[in-house]
């Protein structure tokens, strides 16, 4: 049986290598068939190009300016999210409260918030905000889901042998919410970049990505916006796998078990 | 002190489960409550132990009580192992190893370490029935705790159970009167 997986996995993972050169290729063929760098720059120039910006340290800086504010914005809403999901979970009255709050933030169009909140706040820390605003709902509702969804037999049994707060966090809240803020990291990241990114194309923080590509626009340098688009998929699912991982560290038993659990 | 029921009562929808029931469970004894399928047994210890709420009647003597349970369903952590399962429900002062040696005594022992999930249901029942014997408790309440144990098991659990409620007040849901028997347990019968 296991041979059998591993020979299944290995097939899976030659479609998806597959898949992957597919596009490349298309990419490629596109890009000659077009034959103009300015509308469609081909797949290798936009790597030579990211080479090339790899060895600038201002390349660096740049990205360490925009990760560190979106990514202090992701893990804001990470904390606040949660605190907010348990204290709706706790009382209804929160919960009243706090879901208007998160529809509205859920409905504004991105660039609606980033507009108003360069009238608020300057725009070397607006990512931080605008990255908060598109995680906290994403946040909010999928441990607000996994609270829902613990086991009402478990609490009860919880509740007959009197287990205390952390007992009960430990033994039914926490395996019941993971999967969930699993998938909500996975989520998150990728919006908070994705907003963080276009806040800086608008509010032009000296020394971030987003000035960065907006200057690329500008001159009409297309492989530095193709480069500059792949280095923030980049660095989002970097973020991304790096709390995952954090994640998995501290609940390495439950997360492997809970899959399996799933599963069943 | 001992508990008294006084005219319990409870329906689902329209159904009338429990009408008037009347008991007294005297402190330190063992009993045993029977009945058909569908009586109302699980349904008359859940309101013992709070689970859920009697529409009519009175309960004296369960304030602050501390119960121990065996579920009709386990109600085990199911991606714990057996060892931790119990721990959660024990003091601080318990001993890992006490509770090995439990596990171990209603032959357990190649199974201490794995996810209670991978179990057979006849182990993860052993389990549930282990954690309420080692649980701190003055009453301990058990529905149906051999289901799906083979006769030779459900013998030699009957005489574990026996030895660690010694003093305990004890009230076990069967449907067999071996069971009573074994366990010298008064019985307490319910109709439907
Ligand atoms: N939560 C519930 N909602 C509706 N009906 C219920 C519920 N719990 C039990 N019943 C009904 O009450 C009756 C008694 O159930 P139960 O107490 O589980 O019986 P026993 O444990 O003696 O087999 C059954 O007919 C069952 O269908
Ligand atoms: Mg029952």
């Amino acid at each position: 049986m296991i041979r059998m997986k591993k020979i299944i996995n290995l097939k899976n993972n030659r479609f998806k290598i597959l898949a992957v050169c597919f596009w490349f290729l298309l990419w490629e063929v596109g890009s000659r068939v077009v034959d103009q760098e300015i509308l469609l720059a081909s797949p290798t120039e936009v790597l030579l190009t990211l080479l090339e910006l790899c060895r600038e340290i201002d390349f660096w800086v740049t990205i360490f300016f925009s990760s560190k504010r979106i990514v202090t914005g992701f893990l804001l809403a990470l904390c606040i999210g949660t605190f907010w999901a348990v204290l709706s979970y706790k009382s209804r009255l929160v919960y009243e409260l706090v879901t208007p709050f998160i529809k509205v933030v859920k409905a504004t169009p991105v660039a609606s918030f980033i507009i108003l909140a360069l009238i608020w706040i300057s725009s070397k820390n607006l990512s931080v905000l605008i990255s908060f605003f598109m995680v906290v709902p994403v946040i909010f509702s999928n441990v607000l889901q996994g609270l829902n969804a613990t086991d009402e037999k478990l609490l009860q049994m919880a509740k007959v042998y009197r287990l205390n707060n952390l007992k009960k966090i430990k033994a039914i809240y926490i395996p019941s919410i993971l999967p969930y803020l699993i998938s909500a990291v996975s989520v998150g990241m990728g919006l908070g970049f994705k907003a963080g990114i276009a806040a800086e194309v608008i509010g032009i923080p000296a020394n971030s990505i987003g000035q960065r590509m907006y200057e690329a626009k500008l001159y009409l340098m297309t492989k530095e916006l193709f480069a500059w688009s792949l280095v923030i998929i980049l660095i989002s699912i970097l973020f991304e796998k790096a709390i995952l991982i954090i994640i998995h560290t501290l609940y390495k038993e439950h997360i492997q078990k809970l899959r399996e659990l799933n599963r069943k | 002190m001992d508990i008294r029921l006084h005219h319990i009562n409870k329906q689902f929808d329209e159904k009338q489960v429990l009408k008037d029931v009347n008991m007294t469970i005297v402190e330190g004894d063992i009993y045993c409550i029977m009945g058909a399928s569908g009586a109302g047994k699980t349904t008359l210890v859940n309101i013992l132990m709070g689970i859920i709420k009697q529409d009519a009647g009175e309960i004296t003597g369960m304030n602050k009580r501390k119960i121990a349970a065996v579920f009709q369903e386990d109600r085990l952590i199911e991606h714990w192992d057996a060892v931790k399962n119990i721990l959660l429900v024990c003091n601080k002062s318990m001993d890992e190893s006490k509770v090995k040696d439990a596990l171990e005594e209603v032959g357990l022992k190649d199974h201490l370490k794995k996810p209670v999930m991978d179990l057979s249901g006849g182990m993860r029942r052993r389990v549930a029935v282990v954690r309420a014997l080692m649980a701190d408790s003055e009453l301990i309440i058990m529905d149906e705790p051999f289901k799906g144990l083979d006769e030779a098991l459900k013998q030699q659990m009957i005489q574990y159970v026996k030895k660690r409620t010694k003093g305990k007040t004890v009230i076990l849901i069967t449907h067999d009167k071996e069971e009573a028997l074994g366990l010298n347990a008064k019985i307490i019968s319910i109709l439907s």
